[in-house]
């Protein structure tokens, strides 16, 4: 057979594939001390730190519960040394994503929640801000610091400020998807009609974390706000509730809000299709999903605290509160 | 050979190497290499393949097995340890015992209920309790990376001289779980038995520490005991090196762990308790403790 060129290009070309698909392999083969350095980095130890010991009988709070039954930390000033979980967060390298919703006139707390949360809303940390508006231009440009980003997402609105309020979950459930989930580890949703008094830090990063609802912390689950109409499917039987959970502050791991969203718009729409509404809403849909899907953390009313209320003495701190504004006019 | 039938047979090994290659990728997704211990004499060097991703598996299959070191003359408190194990311990989920021995034919037969088992895992038996103790993390990391990453999800690592007295659940499930030592719980750091020689890996100075954990009890997911029990063996072996032994063994390397890298859940002194020390009232219920013995006697 006679050489041709081709049959030289043919042979260079196979030669070629194999050394781009066998060259990684043998090298990896022959790099243990790659290994071990990678081992060592997952296993990257604490720096030294000070601060007081811990004893085990002498709790730090004694006037509120600082545990549920499921054994999920309920997060109360006092009960916490930010240092230490900062020091093991940063070893981590994670981003937090916060997804807030700025519809028609809801647009005038933006500036008022990014300055606030600029500088209270894990400060020193990444986190990416998308704030969902149907009027991109009226958010105003702010400063912010370095390691905070802001992504601003048009949406379209609904005539009905319940519908923009459910729809929140369809929103962010098909933004993880097809986003998210390659940009944050960790995400939660807030509402944009709040102010950051004090710092909120990587104390709330968990796998699933619920905030208890500042309105109802102190009712027996009989006379909590649950839905419990039995068409709805947000409906809770009586007998049943751990806690009131606030649609206001909700989050935790991507996977985790992913399957939270879907499950709560599931609901919503098989209600729409049955022409009901649950009671409070998304809120509604967030409680049962909560009660059959406990959260890994828990948030205590310092973290959403309705301005309308008078602070009890339990509640030593308000990091995040609501503005005071008219509900009746915002609203249409 | 002429230069045609050369080329001719280098095409046809490309043409089957190619295939082989891009099998190796697919089938064998990401690798990840094992380190090498530090290099000494006893130990020989691993090298093992392990896969990140494991299926998970769904309650009620949870394996929670638990190594025990055992020296010759241990050997009689397996008996107890295994019956009020089987009453009280993850009762309804599947569990698989380890106990390492280096006299195998001494260990009873115990009745275990069904999806439980029990293997024995033959040990060399060393000239001195305290080396039998240490040894443990090296034996414990070993077993995993042959044997239990891929029978078990969890693994809790605890003392075989002890009884159980009430249910141990899965509360006491965690990626990293700690118990806290039944004496110390409730005295101020400076006073922890610390290791307090800066010359060993394991120091731990006056004024840092939170809790002084117990070595009696320790587990989590099979990954992270397995990065633990080596983090602990590779810091008992730079002690070795130095020539210094620790105040508490093992203990004490396991405490400067637990301090640099914290567990995630800890479990009280109920969980790790001494028969000899009276009951306090904040103590409700003791679940897991010594049996009484006579020290001399059992470790030389």
């Amino acid at each position: 057979m006679q050489i041709r060129k081709v049959h030289m290009l043919l042979v260079i070309l196979m030669a070629g594939i194999i050394v781009y698909f066998g060259i990684p392999h043998i090298i990896q083969t022959s790099c243990q001390l790659a290994g071990q350095a990678d081992l060592d980095e997952t296993f990257s130890v604490l720096p030294r730190m000070s601060y007081p010991q811990p004893f085990v009988d002498k709790p730090q709070r004694t006037d509120v519960l600082l545990m549920s039954p499921w054994l999920a930390p309920i997060v109360w000033e006092g009960t916490f040394n930010r240092d230490i979980l900062n020091a093991q967060y940063r070893q981590k390298n994670l981003i937090v994503g916060v997804a807030t919703f700025a519809v028609k006139k809801y647009v005038r707390f933006t500036e008022g929640f990014l300055s606030s949360a600029n500088k209270f809303f894990l400060s020193g940390h990444r986190v990416n801000f998308y704030i969902f508006t149907d009027h991109p231009e009226k958010i105003p440009l702010m400063k912010l610091a370095p390691e905070k980003r802001l992504f601003i997402i048009p949406i379209q609105n609904y005539s009905r400020w319940q519908d923009i309020s459910m729809n929140r979950m369809d929103i962010i459930s098909s933004h993880i998807h097809s986003h998210w989930r390659y940009e944050v580890d960790y995400l939660y949703s807030m509402d944009i009609d709040v102010q950051l008094f004090e710092h909120i830090g990587v104390e709330i990063i968990d796998t699933l974390v619920g905030t208890i609802s500042s309105w109802q912390y102190t009712k027996p689950r009989e006379n909590n706000s649950y839905e419990r109409r039995p068409e709805s499917q947000a409906t809770i039987p009586s007998g049943e509730g751990d806690f009131y959970y606030a649609a206001s502050f909700y989050g935790g791991s991507v996977s985790e809000v992913y399957k939270l969203t879907t499950a709560c718009f599931k609901g919503v729409t098989e209600d729409r299709a049955n022409g009901i509404e649950a009671k409070w809403h998304e809120e509604s849909h967030l409680n049962k999903y909560l009660l059959y899907h406990k959260p890994t953390r828990l948030l205590s009313p310092e973290y959403y605290w309705d301005e309308e209320l008078i602070r009890p003495h339990i509640v030593k701190v308000k990091r995040l509160s609501s503005v005071r504004k008219d509900l009746k006019e915002v609203r249409f | 050979m002429t230069c045609g039938k050369v080329v001719k047979s280098v095409f046809i090994l490309c043409l089957i190497l190619i295939p082989i290659f891009i099998w190796m990728i697919v089938w064998n997704g990401p690798v990840r290499y094992l380190p090498y211990y530090l290099p000494c004499p006893e130990i020989f060097s691993m090298k093992l393949q392990y896969a990140e991703e494991k299926p998970v598996q769904l309650f009620p299959q949870l394996f929670y097995p638990q190594p025990r070191s055992l020296d010759q003359k241990y050997t009689k408190f397996v008996g107890p340890f295994l019956e009020s194990a089987e009453k009280f311990f993850m009762k309804g989920y599947r569990v698989n015992y380890y106990i390492f021995t280096n006299n195998p034919q001494v260990i009873p037969r115990v009745q275990l209920q069904p999806d439980r088992s029990l293997s024995i895992v033959p040990i060399k038996k060393y000239s001195h309790w305290q080396e039998t103790s240490m040894r443990r993390m090296e034996v414990i990391n070993r077993h995993i990376a042959e044997v239990s990453h891929q029978e078990v999800n969890y693994l809790f690592c605890l003392d075989i001289d002890m009884v159980f007295h009430n249910p141990w659940g899965v509360e006491t499930l965690g990626e990293m779980v700690a118990a806290i030592h039944s004496g110390y719980y409730n005295v101020p750091r400076s006073q922890f038995p610390y290791e307090r020689r800066s010359s060993s890996a394991a120091f731990i100075p006056d004024s840092q520490g939170d809790f002084y954990y117990a070595g009696a009890v320790f587990g989590g997911l099979v990954k992270q005991v397995y990065e633990f029990t080596r983090a602990c063996h590779m810091t008992i072996l730079a002690d070795k090196a130095n020539g210094i032994m620790a105040t508490w063994q093992e203990e004490s390397h396991l405490n400067r762990h637990f301090f640099s890298h914290k567990p995630s859940k800890l479990l009280s002194p109920e969980y790790v308790w001494d028969d000899t020390k009276p009951k306090p009232p904040e103590v409700r219920l003791i679940r897991f403790s010594t049996v009484d013995k006579n020290h001399k006697e059992i470790r030389d």
